[in-house]
């Protein structure tokens, strides 16, 4: 084995211990294993420290834990704190940029992309919702309800965005409700709650029992 | 379950969240004790800690830039505070220590038993490591910190951290050795 290939072994052996624990880069990863593959007495090294480190957690996990009092102490140290400028706390702005700016530009990105795909997909399925509403429309007596959009007592509502076509479409059937128009800015939905107007007392009644659905995440009157 | 990142918790915390610092604190606080108690080796100085810790967090959580984990930048602050008491105990407490450590080593029936147990003599020897050899240790195998981040924490460069790891091991092989368990290395 020349000088150069003893480095390079050393190197690697240097690094055993992150390999053990998992927490090398990918290339470093692969560079260990291919020379684990190809030195056994290395091999047999790295045996010994995956021994050491199922050694150090058993150590460390019989170590024991804080008593309940320690948390105690932290929040009466908190409590004799300085109360906190408004500055920090109230800036939403500031605290939305902080919460963005944690994550890499590509976690961003993910994120960004799967915001997007899940608006296109809530608008999709709840255009599913009106169109299979309007193709069941048959026949009607005088009485039926009135599929004229500017007629009845509306309400605005915008949906979870973890509920599914399914959960919107019980949530309707449920509520005898069906959407007139939408969706607007900010992901609105205009929902009618019923064929005629109603008193503002009793619609507001009706967007009290709405607004507890877990479906909805925003509901208010609207003409 | 999706669960609310440290980070965030960390901005919430920023705005005076108490619940936010609960849930931090739920999340860590074991693992930072037994960080610190490996260090400063007094169960009652390791909890006064803690608290101690967690406090510095909710000052400064308004700092915090995201350069790094949440929980590398708790145990910086961790280890900062354990040296700040080792620097402060008195030289007899500092003598017992090392008393308990030569007497780690003396043959007792439990020394003996140790030798039977390799896990058990492995798990003795890793205590009679020296503090810094504890420390590096700890934070690769239990913290589960990569180089980058061992590095950080301790605040030495990172090849460093890769040559005290590999010295810290080789004087664990020669305590086992000492305890008459040869591991053919180094």
């Amino acid at each position: 084995m020349n000088t150069k290939n003893k480095e390079a072994h050393s190197d690697v052996e240097e690094l055993l211990p992150w390999h053990a624990a998992g927490t090398l880069s990918r290339s470093d990863a692969r560079r260990v294993e291919d020379t684990l593959a190809h030195n056994p007495e290395l091999a047999r090294r790295y045996a010994l420290v995956r021994e050491e480190l199922g050694e150090t957690i058993h150590l460390n996990e019989t170590l024991g834990a804080p008593s309940a009092h320690a948390i105690e102490k932290l929040f009466a140290k908190i409590d004799a704190e300085p109360a906190r400028k408004p500055a920090v706390s109230l800036n939403l702005g500031a605290r939305v940029a902080e919460f963005f700016a944690s994550f890499s530009p590509r976690t961003l990105a993910y994120a960004g992309g799967a915001a997007v795909l899940a608006i296109l997909m809530q608008a999709g399925f709840i255009a599913g919702v009106m169109i299979k509403e309007t193709k069941t429309t048959g026949y009607e007596t005088a009485s039926a309800p009135s599929t004229d959009p500017g007629i009845g007592a509306f309400t605005l509502i915008r949906f979870a965005p973890q509920a599914t076509q399914d959960d919107v479409t019980k949530f309707l059937a449920a509520n005898k409700l069906s959407i007139a128009s939408g969706p607007m800015a900010g992901g609105l939905y205009k929902v009618r709650v019923a064929v005629t107007g109603l008193p503002k007392a009793e619609l507001a009644t009706i967007v009290k029992k709405l607004q507890a659905d877990k479906v909805v995440t925003f509901i208010a009157t609207t003409e | 379950m999706q669960t609310t990142s440290d980070e965030v918790l960390i901005v919430r915390i920023a705005g005076g969240d108490r619940l936010a610092m609960q849930v931090l604190f739920a999340r860590h606080h074991v693992r930072v004790y037994r960080f610190v108690l490996r260090l400063v080796r007094n169960e009652a100085t390791a909890e006064d800690l803690i608290s101690d810790v967690f406090l510095d967090i909710w000052r400064q959580a308004g700092k915090f830039e995201g350069r790094s984990q949440v929980s590398t930048w708790m145990l910086s602050i961790a280890r900062f505070k354990a040296l700040s008491v080792l620097r402060k105990r008195p030289e007899e407490e500092l003598d017992e220590e090392t008393a308990e450590r030569i007497e780690d080593h003396a043959d007792d029936p439990e020394t003996t038993l140790a030798k039977k147990d390799k896990g058990a003599a492995l798990r003795q020897c890793l205590s009679a490591l020296s503090a810094e050899h504890r420390e590096i240790i700890d934070l690769v195998y239990y913290h589960e910190k990569s180089v980058e981040e061992a590095a950080e924490i301790v605040g030495i460069p990172e090849a460093t951290v890769k040559t005290r790891m590999f010295y810290a091991r080789k004087k664990l092989s020669e305590l086992l050795k000492e305890q008459g368990i040869d591991r053919g290395w180094p």
